[in-house]
């Protein structure tokens, strides 16, 4: 069974949002990463990209995989986890603890349509 | 009736069909509406024998001419040595499929990985693709790499020196996929720096494809393009004749992002256009952005050095309508070709490829020049290939040649012919094109 | 197969030499460029003689697997026997030494060619004319989806950008059609594996440029309400395109153009038996109807009143120019030579006999391996792994066990339908006793992977390398030689 982290958000397209102030640090899930396999690159915006809530900004590919990363919040890209850049296997060891970038949010109320914890935990069990 | 391309006997067919539990063939298509099922006898010719198809293909090819060959224009008369075919025939390689297998499969593996290292290493750039269908589609493919590896972005450029043809490949790829194509035109036969800088003054070029050595020939001198396109975060893109590469400025060098071409004049015949070999090479930090096959190293679960098709998450069966391309082959066998040529070749016999020819075309040049038929069109330095103005009607000078089996003066725009030669033309091949075009002056 | 460690850099040897070429007495040489125009410094390319290079090759040829070597049962290839004859008749001097610009009356013979092969395609599928131009299946798509646009385009029709794509298609159709611009919309299989025409309805509307389909489907099912499809897809004003990767069952049996579709392409190296090559150089001729000729690419062969042939450039009708010069011409001789072999009294066998493989195979078999559909199929078939995976033997573990018994693997783990699905495709040209040996095999691997499920999930043991690290391969990629002394 998959894990999941009390206290943050979760999308339907498996990201989570960690709310530091006006500052949203985006991830994906421990579901997610199970799912793909090893993972062996993470494809990540640039710092200053602006971004929809929706649109895709990213991927992590796997040797026989590939999957788009959707923006859960719109924003400004502030920072990218560049550890996972020579290192994607860290998303494998611990998708909660390794977050791939950071989004200065422009409309923090978009939280209130994504998921908590237990909503997306029912939401996989149902996949 | 037995057929020698079909095992079966007629009573193989029966114990097939009562193990299936049907009566006969017809009944297997019985889920095909029978409306659409072909009853008329098809309009093909009878069936030959393989003496008869080698006469047939004897008397096909007495209709065509072999011609003393003095054109270039993207495919070149090069020599290709007596090992290529017999390595190229042996049937491990010759009727493999792709390497999907890879623990059976080393040996085209190990190939593509010798010829990815060559292409890079001869263009002078980090990382190559296992190749492309021909040159031309590979531009196609450069121009689609810009677009995605550039963001907010909505323009690429050419150079109008680029060869004809790759040019209408790459508007046709452009016009439906939605790429705005800008043109950057050619001043005293280069391309030209001011007309580049002043395009690239919007700030919406994704990149610019220059040729390395140009439509008349000339070597273009790409002195600033890459500051000039990487100040507003473009790719150069340069479509270069690999031979060539072993002794003229590699694109690397220049600076270039990436680097396309057609590796034909490595090797492979001229066989009429095809099968040829395009070439796609990049910087390390284009690879995820680089379309069609790619070859790494890798171990096996025993600890061998072993070969495998990687970073397939670009790739349509995959990635489907998100893919870098919808490129899913490479021209195996011709990068085989390429890679035997190179093997056998090297550093030293490729430069004497291009000091043969080098010698030849000027030779060439000159004694046209001389004939006094000819102006020079251009006063710029070339390599195998020129371009000159000739003083009489395009249409006679061709005709004039045609008729003594020289194929040359193919005109590259209107008023101006492309003349080409090899380290297959000798002196005296040169002579006899000289005295021909003397007797049209009389 | 034996394994071989070399790469032909560590051959090299400074002042070893592998050509020759003659001497050279031109007055001109390349010392007189620029300086700034010339190499700093020469290719690290290796230095080895004629006999290292050909033992070298030779051995990497030994650790490949090719038709000759064995039975291929390669899914959706056709990986049928390669006509020796094709070969000769290629490297044929009187072709192979022509130059692509050479004026027509210089190569008539090859023109001829492209123009008997092309109405000789016309004859087999009913379309009204070819182009040889594209150089592969894939190629010929995005050719067939040029065409298609350009005749929307022509008809000043511009809204339709949209295609119809079925979920069970190679994912070469939606990666053609989005390079040709086009946005993707799925029709979803029914449970029988083919098209849901119910699904399929809503979706037509004017924005609607066409749908591409495979029939027999990757299922190798037949799309039985194919004129249905067709009837209600021209009815909205779309095309339809059908994906000629499976050909092979229809051939001499039913030809696309009678079902409906307007665009179609062939693989040569499928159907008309040119060799593989190790992933190319293939074919992939596009024929359409009578109404979508002019829309074909340039450049093109024409026939003058006075019957000789000429190539004709774009009149502004075409969709443009998508190949350099004219196809791949070497592997047109080589199809063109096995039609005037078969000719059009063996044709009629080809599809027939490639059916009765197929369900030769899976008869065979079925009680082993999960059959998802039980029905009739074409030439090939879908099973969904082992009946019995209480052993946790998966797809994979199967296919590599083949290796080692000297059977190349099935296509696997497509189509995407099933989670362990291993696609089979015997073809025409192998005989009831290869079937049957593989049969056995495929039996005895069942039995194994109760038995002794540890010796599958580690196969396979026999070949040069046993499996790979994937993985390291795409996180750290090397993807060229470099030694501290040559590069």
């Amino acid at each position: 069974m998959a894990k999941t982290v009390d206290g943050l958000y979760y999308s339907e397209s498996h990201e989570w949002v960690k709310v530091e102030g006006n500052v949203a640090v985006i991830g994906i899930t421990d579901f997610a990463q199970h799912a793909m396999g090893d993972l062996s690159y993470v494809d990540m915006p640039e710092v200053d990209d602006e971004l929809e809530k929706g649109e895709e900004f990213g991927a992590v590919e796997s040797v026989k995989a590939a999957s788009d990363l959707y923006c859960p919040v719109s924003g400004t890209v502030i920072e990218i986890n560049e550890e996972l850049e020579d290192a994607p296997e860290l998303l494998n060891q611990d998708a909660f603890a390794n977050w791939i970038m950071k989004v200065e949010m422009s409309d923090p109320s978009e939280l209130e349509s994504l998921m908590d914890a237990a909503a997306y935990e029912a939401m996989c069990a149902d996949a | 009736m037995a057929f020698a391309y079909f095992p079966h006997t007629e009573d193989d067919i029966r114990q097939m069909l009562d193990r299936i539990g049907v009566d006969s063939l017809e009944d297997l298509y019985s889920d095909v509406p029978q409306d659409v099922i072909y009853r008329k006898e098809y309009d093909l010719p009878d069936a030959m024998s393989e003496l008869e198809a080698r006469r047939y293909f004897e008397g096909l090819a007495s209709q065509n001419r072999k011609m003393l060959c003095l054109c270039g224009l993207g495919a070149y008369d090069h020599y290709s040595p007596a090992v290529i075919p017999s390595i190229i025939s042996r049937s491990e390689f010759l009727t493999a499929y792709t390497p999907y297998q890879p623990e059976v499969s080393q040996g085209t593996l190990r190939y593509i990985f010798e010829y990815q290292s060559m292409i890079a290493e001869l263009t002078g750039m980090d990382c190559t693709n296992a190749s492309m269908y021909d040159g031309a589609t590979a531009a196609a493919e450069a121009m689609m790499m810009a677009m995605a590896a550039t963001k907010k972005k909505t323009r690429v450029l050419l150079s109008e020196g680029l060869l004809p043809q790759v040019l209408e490949v790459v508007k046709t790829y452009a016009k439906f996929n939605g790429v705005e194509l800008g043109f950057v035109p050619c001043i005293d036969g280069v391309t030209s720096y001011g007309a580049l800088v002043a395009e690239l003054a919007a700030g919406d070029v994704a990149g610019v494809l220059v040729p390395g050595i140009n439509r008349y020939g000339i070597i273009e001198d790409m002195t600033g393009f890459a500051d000039a396109v990487h100040a507003q975060k473009g790719l150069l893109m340069v479509y270069s004749d690999p031979s060539s590469l072993a002794v003229i400025k590699t694109p690397g060098e220049w600076g270039a992002d990436v680097v396309c071409g057609d590796s034909q004049s490595l090797g492979v015949p001229l066989c009429f256009g095809g099968p040829y070999v395009g070439f796609l090479t990049c910087t390390k930090e284009l690879v995820r952005k680089l379309p069609g096959r790619i070859v790494g190293e890798t171990k096996d679960v025993d600890g061998k050095r072993a070969y495998v098709l990687t970073l397939q998450a670009r790739e349509q069966h995959i990635r489907r309508e998100k893919a870098t391309s919808n490129i899913c082959s490479n021209q195996s066998l011709m990068a085989l070709y390429v890679t035997v040529y190179l093997s056998l070749m090297g550093s030293k016999g490729l430069r004497d490829v291009n000091e043969l020819s080098y010698g030849a075309a000027h030779y060439l040049h000159d004694s046209l020049l001389a004939t006094g038929l000819f102006e020079k069109a251009f006063d710029k330095p070339f390599l195998k290939e020129f371009t000159l103005k000739p003083l009489v009607p395009v249409a006679d000078l061709q005709e004039a040649l045609h008729a003594e089996g020289i194929f040359g003066a193919v005109e590259v725009e209107p008023g101006l012919v492309n003349f080409c030669a090899t380290e297959k033309i000798r002196k005296e091949d040169i002579e006899y094109v000289v005295s021909v075009i003397k007797k049209f002056k009389a | 197969m034996k394994y071989y460690d070399k790469l032909i850099f560590e051959l090299s040897k400074e002042g070893r030499c592998g050509y020759s070429l003659p001497s050279n007495g031109w007055d001109a040489s390349l010392t007189e460029l620029p300086a700034g125009l010339a190499r700093a410094k020469e290719p690290a390319l290796p230095q080895v003689s004629e006999p290292d290079v050909v033992r070298h090759y030779t051995n990497l040829s030994q650790m490949n697997f090719g038709v000759d070597s064995g039975f291929y049962p390669l899914g959706s290839c056709t990986m049928k026997y390669n006509p020796k004859i094709n070969e000769e008749i290629s490297a044929h001097p009187g072709f192979a030494g022509l130059h692509p610009l050479q004026p027509a009356s210089t190569v008539q013979g090859a023109l001829r060619l492209y123009r008997d092969l092309s109405h000789a395609l016309s004859a087999i599928t009913g379309m009204a004319e070819f182009t040889l131009n594209p150089f592969a299946g894939a190629h010929g798509e995005l050719t067939g989806l040029m065409v298609i646009r350009r005749y929307h385009m022509s008809r000043g029709d511009s809204r339709r950008t949209r295609i119809i794509v079925p979920d069970s298609a190679h994912g070469t159709n939606p990666a053609s059609a989005a390079v040709c611009g086009l946005e993707i919309v799925v029709v979803k299989s029914k449970e029988n594996g083919l098209v849901d025409v119910d699904d399929l309805r809503p979706l037509l509307d004017d924005t609607i440029a066409g749908i591409m389909m495979t029939n027999p489907n990757t299922l190798g099912l037949f799309e039985k309400d194919i004129k249905e499809i067709a009837a209600l897809v021209h009815e909205c004003g779309g095309l339809l395109y059908y994906d000629g990767a499976n050909m092979n069952p229809l051939m001499g049996v039913v030809r696309p153009g009678d079902m409906g579709f307007d665009v179609m392409h062939l693989n040569l190296h499928k159907t008309f038996s040119t060799p593989h090559g190790g992933g190319g150089p293939g074919a992939g001729p596009v024929g359409v109807a009578a109404h979508l000729v002019q829309h074909l690419p340039a450049p093109k062969v024409m026939e003058a009143e006075d019957g000789s042939l000429y190539v004709a450039g774009d009149d502004g009708q075409a969709c443009g120019r998508i190949s350099g010069f004219m196809g791949n011409f070497g592997v047109l001789l080589r199809a063109y030579t096995y039609i005037l072999m078969i000719g059009r009294q063996n044709i009629r066998m080809v599809g027939p006999l490639s059916v009765l493989g197929a369900n030769y195979v899976k008869e065979s078999l079925r009680d082993c391996f999960r059959l998802p559909v039980p029905t009739v199929c074409k030439h090939e078939f879908v099973f969904d792994g082992l009946l019995d995976q209480s052993t946790g033997v998966t797809t994979l573990d199967v296919a590599k066990r083949l290796l080692d018994y000297g059977f190349h693997a099935p296509t696997i783990y497509f189509p995407l339908l099933f989670h362990q699905a291993i696609m089979i495709e015997p073809t025409e040209t192998e005989s009831k006793e290869t079937l049957d040996c593989f049969i056995n095999m495929m039996r005895h691997i069942a039995a194994e992977a109760l038995s002794d499920p540890d010796t599958l999930k580690t196969a396979p043991h026999t070949t040069p390398v046993r499996r790979l690290d994937e993985t390291t391969a795409a996180r750290q990629p090397v993807l060229r030689y470099h030694s501290e002394t040559s590069f």
